[in-house]
């Protein structure tokens, strides 16, 4: 087992009183706590100032955890011989659980699962992973396979680290964040208690085409100039295959053109849109021929663009 | 050995959850689920039926109470102002997502 210095974590003194610990946690845990904070490594940051936590202020825990000694902290160790005895109720095999896990295992282990015979009914933990999916499996459902490596007591109440592999169906309707529920796949419940749930976050992989915002996809609609002036019928792809697209005269750039139901599956019977982001795109080399044309157009053309910034700079200097 | 088998259900407004299921999910006792009802951040289907039953979107939000409430031991009148900012950041976070999403991807 890993030797974690619960002390260094909250960055307090080996003597410190219970005060001074809750005042370190308070503050670490409003800086770190996943819910709050928008640090990718506030996760792992606040479980380890969680567990620092769980066992400095419970003066048993802390007693017991001082009896472990002081070690580097990562450093392997094993708790002294006697600890079990006279700390836990609770058996348990060091070997492949973690620090957080022992002391964990210390007081559900005594009120629950300890040689006494705990009767109370404990329902088990659950647990949240992510399945990174792609556009395509949100678009039909697909079925995921899952590994989780969980804490778990056998029939001595004894706690072990356990590897659980299953395969969850995904329904069509996923999208970026969207949550499932997988009823008592989460932890083992105690003495009879409910197993807990998994919650899947779904998180879909990047596509080279579409941008997804809820069920809606927006993709870049690249027009020539004259597609965009004197409209055009294009073929654009969707995910149920290629659709013609018709493209109004005078389309101007940043245009949002929506085609109805061709977005995400919602979990209902509804769908999302797909949108296309109309972007004139002008040739970077001109041949001979097109390079007449458009000199041509523009000798003959009156239009003019920027009309409004002389009447708006006009307007603004009778206002002020 | 084949792995089994396991449906999963999206947490969505359509599927509902009793007040009992959501104190398990939650880990908040039904008196902390009914104040923060009466706070306005967590409204029923039918706030005026007899059983109230929840949308399952609300489901993380209140697991996110739970552990703020465990973790940075909050008052039920802090956890809703809590819930209610963070409930704004989720806003504002998908009007970005929807925002981004229309930019150009690469420039004409």
């Amino acid at each position: 087992m890993k030797y974690k210095d619960y002390y260094q974590v909250l960055g307090v003194e080996r003597d410190a009183d219970i005060d001074a610990i809750k005042k370190a946690y308070r503050k670490l845990a409003h800086k770190y706590h996943p819910d709050v904070s928008k640090d990718p490594a506030g996760e792992e940051k606040f479980k380890e100032i969680a567990d620092a936590y769980q066992t400095l202020k419970d003066p048993e825990k802390r007693a017991a955890y001082d009896q472990l000694g002081r070690h580097r902290p990562g450093q392997d160790f094993q708790p002294p011989p006697d600890w079990g005895k006279q700390f836990g109720d609770a058996p348990f095999s060091s070997d492949d659980i973690d620090l957080s896990e022992l002391f964990a295992g210390l007081s559900s282990g005594r009120r629950h699962a300890g040689r006494q015979g705990g009767t109370h009914k404990m329902p088990g933990q659950d647990y949240e992973v992510t399945a990174h999916i792609s556009l395509d499996d949100a678009c039909r459902g697909t079925t995921v396979d899952l590994n989780l490596t969980v804490p778990e007591y056998d029939e001595h109440g004894r706690l072990h680290r356990v590897e659980r592999s299953f395969k969850a169906r995904i329904p069509k309707g996923a999208t970026d964040g969207q949550r499932l529920r997988l009823r008592g796949k989460g932890g083992k419940g105690l003495n009879g208690g409910p197993d807990g749930d998994l919650y899947l976050n779904i998180a879909l992989h990047p596509h080279a085409l579409y941008r997804v915002s809820g069920h809606d996809l927006y993709l870049d609609l690249p027009l020539t100039p004259w597609e965009a002036a004197l409209g055009a019928v294009v073929e654009v792809p969707t995910l149920g295959g290629s659709v013609h697209l018709k493209v109004p005269p005078g389309t101007h750039a940043g245009q949002k053109l929506r085609l109805a139901r061709r977005g995400l599956p919602k979990p209902s019977a509804e769908e999302g849109d797909l949108f296309a982001i109309v972007q004139i795109v002008v040739p970077t080399v001109l041949s001979e021929r097109e390079r007449a044309l458009f000199k041509e157009l523009s000798d003959g053309s009156t239009f003019n663009p920027r009309g409004h910034f002389e009447q708006e700079m006009r307007n603004e200097t009778r206002t002020s | 050995m084949k792995p089994e088998q396991a449906d999963a259900v999206w947490l969505d407004a359509q599927h509902e959850f009793s007040l009992a299921e959501l104190v398990r999910f939650s880990g908040l006792s039904e008196a902390e689920l009914r104040e923060l009802v009466d706070y306005g951040v967590l409204t029923p289907t039918d706030p005026q039926g007899a059983e109230w039953t929840f949308g399952g979107d609300i489901v993380v939000t209140m697991q996110a109470a739970g552990r703020l409430r465990d973790d940075l031991e909050l008052e039920p009148q802090a956890l809703a102002l809590a819930l209610t900012l963070i409930g704004r950041i989720r806003e504002l976070e998908a009007q970005l997502r929807g925002l981004r999403a229309q930019l150009p991807r690469r420039s004409p």
